[in-house]
């Protein structure tokens, strides 16, 4: 099958490649850019832990065809932290221990970070319900509930 | 000193960043094929013809392998060579592998893989534990029977009997990284496999089988995996192997993952169980006698099927002392899934059918539940056991002081059905301090009256301790090992035979060394298992992780320091005995040397500076054959206290509190620990309430992906989730004096099945006598019959 040429945005970055039309923007990723952050749970839509955002929008990268990609301002786990500096919700993941086997991590971070763009003092239940499509099945959910409580908390302040 | 401090994951950074790499992360060299399996559609029936032509033809198709074309053993099994990688003359279920697509890329593999046109003479499979026995298709022959004085006769003299029967379902790991292998062909024939696998010299030594190379030719590595719970003990052995013979034959790097619908129709799971019981009390509630009934859905091949049936014979007491019982243990062949090796490896369905018992025979007799419990309890340990002792002794429900009365049972020699003593009980303690804690009492009572109201929404809190015997029970397996080398500037490289799926065990090591030498953890490079640096090692599994491998680095360490004390002491002639280790520095004959200048100045005084560690449990041994001895070197205790609410019109229910106490001995990393209590207790949870597995009647798995097979979401969290960390010491002289917790604390999930039994049970009628797992349509179901 002829490959299509896609020029978009990875984390600010202009990046052009040649894709399968039926190729997801997973494979994309991961495949075509080397940006492994994004991880493959299920491949339809269920687990979140290939969540990136499509101009400001979270969306699995799973259901989302490289193609569709293009003009597109992409972000993923890579592009979270400035540099060596990292984002306060990862420093809150660590810091509360919010993460064991940690593939379904960057999705989760994913998810936190564009629910504290929207919404920057969310309740409980919000955070419980924005990420019921993120599964995990190491942590229990308990200490990244806490995690992104504690970050949005400290991000209010600091502004 | 960073043993016993609570420092976040060693990889931590790396995960919040996606810099963390999982075998599918790696990159690849170019050339890299790809790899997928034919799968079989039918459950049972003769192979009679594969036309692979459109595979063959298929885009990006490099080559289609059968057994026929496997130069050496087709067998992935892990026990008996009864588990062929690709089907030969007989098909056992639906998902088996019957050829393997090597191509260019993991979608043409799959898309071709899909093209095979494959002719099975269809025959009737055997897919439920009724069908087993009725064909009498089983492992090991007949039942195995253990047997503790006579049970029989001490339930027919009882005041009490209580009896019945329910279904444990199974339980899909759902580790988020599916299984996954890399094989790179090296000079000479050699090959090496990057595998996610909770036992990299299985992997090896099938590779090498199947290559027919000695294991000298294979080198496994595995520096993390996504997940495991057990469901990459022996089922990595396949994608591993494919990889390795694909390799051997294309002379090309090979990489296979499975999708995750594939890795649910092909893998195992946790087995799945029909439990019986019947059982004697006297008037006040205490256990006469006990008999089980387990029967053991092992799918089609033996796997693990043995030890884990064994397992769940072990727990079949759970907390609780039997002076009369008698287990019966069937382990049935079917059509399915070759069940596996999963968190708790058979404890938990043995553990349940007790703690099921309890809960029916507390109903029964009208007794407090707990209180019930507390009266069978193992007596508890005086000195030196798991726990300090309690400042005040325990009180029961009704404030009594306990213990006091020192009852006859306490008298009772306290052995387990198999022979072992009990000497570390923990639970009364616990158990008081539990409740004291989540205010059980006062709660429970203002269920009841909630409940008195009449809703439509009910709700039910229960309690369920943990007693969960740790070691290998097939003895040889507790040993490890650990290689460590100090380099001339200090810096220091860990290796066990341990592998890291999430649950910290690297860090956790890590500390041990660091606090072995008086360093910093930035002094410890934590490297990947790697079966060419440690040898013979056994799979990061029962828990064991922490104990086997960090004795063998301390032990490695120790080794290291004694050296580097002997040196360093004769150049200041000062005892070697007084050296000491501590602060980042070597404190010697009054000198203070900082430990970089320590290890150069070894280096200089010609001073090996590498070292190996062994490790073998002591004390345990076991007859499986009588169920006679010493399976566990200790138990790891804790309990937990579940409320739900439950909508009596729809079966729907939100688990509305979690209390969890529980013992990790002296913990190496409470922060890592509180996370396996976590976890453990979540999924535990889910395993005995949302977590259906269903097959059809051809023996199709209809829940193969997450929108059909439902594991806890973050929605599902209880509202209000309190863990806590039982402070005590292990008896045994363990790493630290630290206690296993791996899988120990999966069977608190047990308390959120018996909450929902309690909120059923609030609805009237007779015993709700749940099925596992209880899903809403169950519970809906016991919540009709309990109304008729
Ligand atoms: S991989 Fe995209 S949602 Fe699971
Ligand atoms: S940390 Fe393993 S899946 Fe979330």
């Amino acid at each position: 099958m002829s490959k299509t040429h896609v020029t978009a945005k990875v984390n600010g970055d202009a990046v052009e490649f040649l894709c399968d039309p039926r190729e997801t923007l997973l494979d994309v990723l991961r495949d075509r850019l080397g940006l492994t952050g994004a991880k493959e749970g299920c491949g339809t839509g269920d687990c979140g832990a290939c969540s990136v955002t499509v101009d400001g929008r979270l969306v699995c990268s799973c259901l989302m065809l490289g193609v569709e990609a293009e003009g597109k301002e992409i972000g993923t786990v890579e592009g979270i932290a400035d540099g060596e500096t990292l984002h306060p919700l990862q420093k809150k993941f660590i810091e509360y221990a919010a993460l064991q086997c940690g593939i379904c991590t960057p999705g989760i971070l994913i998810a936190a970070k564009s629910l504290l763009e929207k919404n920057p003092d969310p309740t409980e239940t919000e955070v419980r319900y924005w990420l019921a499509g993120n599964l995990c099945r190491c942590t229990g959910y308990d200490k990244i509930i806490r995690a992104v409580m504690d970050t949005a908390a400290e991000m209010r302040e600091a502004s | 000193m960073s043993v016993s401090s609570p420092l976040p994951h060693d990889a931590a950074r790396l995960h919040v960043t996606g810099a963390a790499r999982y075998i599918d992360d790696i990159p690849t060299p170019r050339g890299t094929l790809h790899l997928a399996f034919g799968l079989s559609p039918v459950a049972c029936g003769a192979l009679e013809a594969m036309d692979l032509a459109a595979v063959r033809a298929a885009p990006g198709v490099v080559a289609v392998l059968t057994a026929a074309d496997l130069p050496f053993a087709n067998d992935v099994s892990p026990s008996i060579h009864d588990e062929p990688l690709l089907a030969t003359d007989r098909v056992h279920y639906v998902g088996q592998p019957l050829f393997l697509v090597v191509a260019e890329s993991h979608i043409a593999a799959r898309r071709a893989a899909k093209l095979g046109d494959i002719r099975i003479a269809e025959e009737e499979p055997i897919l439920t534990i009724d069908q087993a026995l009725a064909a009498d298709s089983r492992f090991e022959g007949g039942a195995v029977i253990w047997e503790k004085g006579d049970a029989a006769s001490a339930i027919a003299a009882s005041a009490h009997v209580v009896e019945g029967s329910f279904e444990i379902g199974g339980q899909e790991h759902f580790y988020l990284e599916g299984q996954a292998a890399l094989a790179l062909p090296q000079e000479g024939g050699d090959m090496v496999v990057h595998s996610s696998t909770q036992h990299p010299t299985e992997i090896q030594h099938k590779v090498a089988e199947a290559l027919g190379l000695p294991m000298h030719g294979v080198r496994v590595e595995v520096r993390r995996m996504g997940g495991g719970f057990g469901g990459k003990e022996s089922q990595g052995n396949a994608l591993a192997v494919s990889c390795a013979v694909a390799a051997r034959l294309t002379g090309r790097p090979c990489k296979m993952r499975y999708d995750r619908d594939d890795d649910m129709i092909i893998t195992g799971k946790r087995h799945d169980f029909r439990i019986s019981y019947r059982a004697g009390f006297d008037a006040d509630g205490r256990i006469q006698g006990v008999e089980f009934l387990q029967y053991a859905r092992c799918g089609w091949a033996q796997d693990l099927s043995l030890p884990v049936a064994d397992r769940a014979m072990l727990h079949a007491d759970s907390a609780y002392l039997l002076p009369n019982a008698r287990i019966e243990s069937h382990r049935l062949k079917t059509n399915t899934q070759s069940a596996t090796a999963f968190r708790g490896f058979g404890g938990p369905q043995g553990m349940l059918g007790m703690e099921r018992l309890m809960d029916h025979a507390a109903h029964q007799l009208g007794l407090e539940p707990v209180e019930l419990r507390r009266r069978n309890y193992y007596a508890e340990a005086e000195e030196g056991g798991s726990a300090p002792a309690p400042a005040e002794p325990p009180r029961d429900i009704s404030g009594q002081k306990k213990g006091a009365e020192k009852s006859a049972r306490s008298a009772l020699p306290q052995t387990t059905p198999y022979g072992m003593e009990v000497e570390d009980f923990a639970l009364h303690g616990i158990t008081a301090a539990l409740l004291e804690r989540c205010e059980y009492a006062a709660r429970k009572r203002a269920v009841a009256e909630w409940n008195a109201q009449g809703g439509a929404i009910r709700k039910g809190i229960a309690f369920s301790p943990v007693k969960f015997g740790i070691s290998f029970t097939l003895t040889h397996l507790n040993q490890a090992g650990a290689l460590v080398h100090v380099y001339q500037d200090g810096s220091i490289h860990l290796n066990h035979g341990g592998t890291e799926m999430g649950q910290g065990l690297f860090q956790k090591v890590a500390q041990v060394a660091a606090s072995r030498f008086g360093v910093g953890l930035e002094a410890v490079k934590i490297t990947a298992t790697d079966t060419g640096k440690v040898p013979n090692t056994s799979a990061t599994a029962a828990s064991s992780g922490s104990d086997l491998n960090g004795m063998a680095v301390q032990i490695a360490c120790d080794e290291l320091r004694g050296r580097m004390a002997a040196y360093l002491a004769a150049e200041r002639q000062a005892a070697p005995e007084e050296v000491r280790f501590e602060a980042g520095a070597v404190h010697v004959g009054g000198a203070t040397i900082p430990f970089a200048e320590a290890a150069q100045r070894c280096y200089q005084g010609r001073v090996g500076l590498s070292a190996t560690g062994f490790y073998k449990t002591p004390k345990v041994s076991w007859d499986r054959v009588r169920g006679q001895g010493r399976p566990f070197y200790y138990f790891a205790y804790g309990a937990a206290v579940t409320e739900v609410a439950m909508d009596s019109r729809t079966g729907e229910y939100r688990i509305l509190r979690a209390d969890i106490l529980h013992d990790a001995g002296a913990s190496l990393n409470p922060a890592l620990d509180i996370g396996q209590v976590e976890g453990g207790y979540v999924q535990g949870a889910g395993w005995l309430t949302t977590e259906e597995l269903v097959w059809d009647d051809k023996g199709r798995l209809r829940t193969h992906a997450p929108s059909t097979y439902k594991i806890p979401a973050f929605s599902d969290q209880p509202d209000i989730f309190n863990v806590a960390l039982w402070d005590g010491r292990n008896r045994e002289d363990t790493v630290y004096r630290s206690k296993a917790v791996g899988e120990p604390p999966f069977m608190l999930g047990i308390s959120a099945f018996l909450a929902l039994s309690d909120a059923v049970a609030s609805c009237g009628g007779g015993y709700p006598a749940l099925d596992a797992p209880a899903t809403p349509e169950r519970v809906w179901a016991a919540v009709r019959r309990c109304a008729q």
